[in-house]
């Protein structure tokens, strides 16, 4: 998909020196994602995987015009790695990190109004992959092939367990976004739906939820409205147990939406095909 | 360039860049939720009303006055000291009034008598460990204060409204216009004119002098606790026209907690309830409780709730939910079943794993392992794929574990042996 990445992206890795940031950076390299360079405070000046390394991502655009930056830092930094990012002129950010305090994050999505050009895809992530041009995190590339299905989810394994499938029925992907699971979120299913209607490539899509928020509620009413994808849903977690909420205040927010069943019959009234297991998504998708 | 010099030194002062190690500790604490017991994903630490009680007054919020008591005799000295009392359940849950737990005493051996009742029951699956004796309030009347996040929003939402009480929910599902609504900026908070708009829009302007700085309080619990959830519900108006905290709800961000050492420290270990829970909370795994017969361990979050809804679909029920993260190390694996075997109802583990990078014969061989280590001798599927997977398959099968093609293949195979 050429919106998100494409093999002509420059990209760096925030985080490279570090073990996850270094583990991953090759294996974005090896699957030919062009790595430009790489942030590492203090080790500014080195290389990494022939790569230049720099003290900050300011630093690091100015040289190497990188639009694109993995975020491989620890929790405690990885907000801050974001709005740097950002700030830096990066208009793709996709954050791995796990772990993040929310309150950093709600401050992290107030602090993107300012930059509507960049797109965070994440945090708590496995990042974007565009079988055959490259990928941004930690999605195993040996699962995916080139190919018309557009994946979007908030699971990583549920997602490369759907790759899978799909690669091994001889389907294969145009690319695969997981927009991660924490509560506050950058891109939603509705932002990267609406990436994939615009993509050529892209003739078929697999929407991977899971209970919480409404955010696959408002994707079904965007799918709703008319698409040319033709569309498979999953949600996991329909068995998980209600009742442990303590207080009120999130039923007040969310009212009856967040279930799996809410979601099931959001996607199944919008006219979207909801599969039961991650084999079923691929049957669906076959069937004409 | 002078710029880009003064960023770098900045840069120098901060911290070294995690370990993996740290990175990976770190990720054992999260998702701790993510089974849906309330839809957030985000790991909470909720603390008791009693709690919650004391980090509002720590805030400066008015709390009537009250005492903790784990015995019978403890509830009759409070109820001596403090009058006519509330002897209410201690328990991380709502609904406990509705289910018994909250009664009024006179007299110290009505308080006695209360907390005799009280004290051991179970409400939706929380044995009471204690409860709280807090002086009767003269109630006129009852409101809703709270924040919480608003996932939609991305954004702190802070509700006040004039109908508080038990059925708030009812309020916000009948008449949603009756809860005033506010976003704080999450970088310099609520402004005093905002919160002055609040209290009009619900209809309490004649509180407002007291209402907007009981706010700013409660707001302080989200810079200075990292509060996800934070509830006053009823905040009580007194005969006298005061304000006064009726009950509390307190939820903090366990992601936080490397900076938030006070309330874990103090509370963390004070929470009661499932054995297995605790358990495997002080192991640091993603570990919540369920009914069934059927143990799962999984890699990943949604794989995990994957995995519980295929074994219903196969006519089990899972024991719990319990998600080992990536990598699926051999000790944590161990950690998990040792926890899982805990459970006399267990009859047999389903253990899924998806690799992506992690290699599948040093999962078998892990698995294989913490099994004979633990001489475990019930019935143990295991769905395994990555790298080397047959490998990993050929190992398990020599060892007598049986593999899974896939996932739906080895739910239906550990519910047929646990039958």
């Amino acid at each position: 998909m050429a919106t998100l990445l494409t093999a002509e992206t420059p990209v760096i890795v925030q985080g490279i020196t570090g073990r996850e940031g270094s583990f991953h950076a090759e294996q974005m390299q090896l699957m030919g994602t062009r790595l430009v360079g790489g942030v590492s405070p203090g080790k500014g000046g080195t290389t990494f995987l022939a790569a230049p390394v720099f003290n900050s991502a300011k630093e690091a655009v100015c040289q190497t015009g990188a639009t694109a930056s993995g975020i491989f830092v620890p929790p405690a930094f990885a907000a801050d790695a974001i709005m740097e990012a950002a700030a830096a002129g990066i208009t793709l950010i996709v954050c791995i990190t796990e772990g993040i305090p929310i309150q950093d994050m709600i401050k992290v999505k107030d602090f993107l109004k300012a930059y509507p050009e960049a797109k965070l895809v994440g945090p708590n992530c496995p990042g974007v992959l565009t079988p055959g041009a490259g990928k941004i995190g930690i999605i195993p590339q040996r699962f995916s092939s080139p190919g018309p299905v557009g994946i979007v989810s908030r699971s990583g394994t549920l997602t490369y367990e759907t790759m899978a499938a799909l690669t091994a029925a001889g389907l294969g992907q145009s690319t695969i976004v997981g927009i991660g699971g924490d509560p506050v979120l950058g891109l939603s299913f509705s932002d990267v739906i609406g990436l994939f209607e615009q993509d050529p490539a892209t003739t078929h899509l697999a929407v991977i939820g899971e209970i919480g928020g409404s955010d696959e509620e408002r994707a079904a009413e965007l799918l709703g409205r008319g698409s040319r994808l033709k569309t498979v849903a999953f949600i996991s977690g329909r068995t998980a147990p209600e009742g442990k909420r303590m207080g009120h205040a999130g039923a007040i927010v969310s009212g009856n939406r967040g279930t799996a069943k809410s979601k099931e019959e959001a996607f199944r009234s919008a006219g979207v095909a909801v599969a039961e297991t991650t084999a079923e998504i691929v049957e669906l998708l076959t069937k004409s | 360039m002078a710029e880009l010099a003064a960023v770098c030194q900045l840069w120098l002062l901060s911290p070294p860049f995690w370990t993996l190690d740290t990175l990976s500790a770190m990720n054992n604490v999260s998702d701790v939720q993510k089974a849906g017991a309330e839809y957030s994903s985000q790991p909470a630490m909720k603390l008791l009303e009693y709690q919650a009680k004391e980090v509002l007054a720590s805030l400066a919020i008015p709390i009537p006055p009250g005492r903790v008591a784990r015995t019978p005799e403890e509830a009759a000295q409070a109820c001596a000291e403090l009058g006519p009392v509330a002897v209410k359940a201690q328990v991380p849950v709502g609904g406990r009034g509705k289910a018994g737990g909250i009664k009024l005493a006179q007299s110290p051996s009505d308080a006695a008598a209360a907390a005799r009742q009280i004290i051991g029951m179970d409400i939706r699956g929380h044995r009471v460990p204690l409860v709280y004796c807090e002086a009767a309030l003269d109630i006129a009347r009852e409101l809703y204060l709270g924040f919480t996040v608003d996932r939609d929003a991305r954004a702190n939402i802070l509700m006040l409204s004039a109908m508080g009480g038990m059925d708030i929910e009812q309020v916000a599902d009948e008449s949603p216009d009756s809860i005033a609504r506010l976003y704080p900026n999450p970088w310099r908070g609520p402004l005093d004119f905002e919160l002055n708009q609040l209290v009009y829009e619900a209809g309490l302007g004649e509180h407002v002098r007291a209402l907007v700085p009981l706010i700013k309080k409660l707001y302080r619990a989200i810079p200075e606790h990292d509060a996800v959830t934070a509830e006053i519900n009823p905040l009580v108006v007194t005969g006298e026209g005061r304000l006064v905290a009726g009950d509390a709800k307190l939820e903090t961000d366990e992601n936080a907690s490397p900076r938030q050492r006070a309330l874990e420290e103090r509370y963390g270990g004070v929470v009661e309830g499932d054995p297995y829970e605790v358990e495997a909370k002080k192991r640091n795994l993603t570990y919540v409780s369920l009914d069934g017969e059927v143990g799962i361990i999984g890699n990943g979050a949604g794989l995990c709730m994957g995995t519980l809804d295929m074994v219903q679909r196969a006519g089990g029920r899972a024991a719990n939910f319990c998600d080992i993260g990536g990598g699926a190390r051999a000790e944590v694996v161990e950690n998990a079943l040792t926890v899982i075997l805990m459970n006399p109802k267990v009859r047999g583990v389903l253990i899924n794993v998806f690799g992506g990078i992690t290699r599948g014969d040093e999962v078998a061989r892990g698995l294989v392992q913490a099994r004979d280590n633990l001489r475990m001798t019930l019935p143990l599927v295991v769905r395994l794929s990555g790298t080397n997977e047959e490998e990993g398959r050929a190992i398990l099968k020599e060892n007598g574990i049986e593999p899974g093609a896939s996932g739906w293949e080895a739910a239906q195979k550990i519910v047929e042996m646990t039958r």
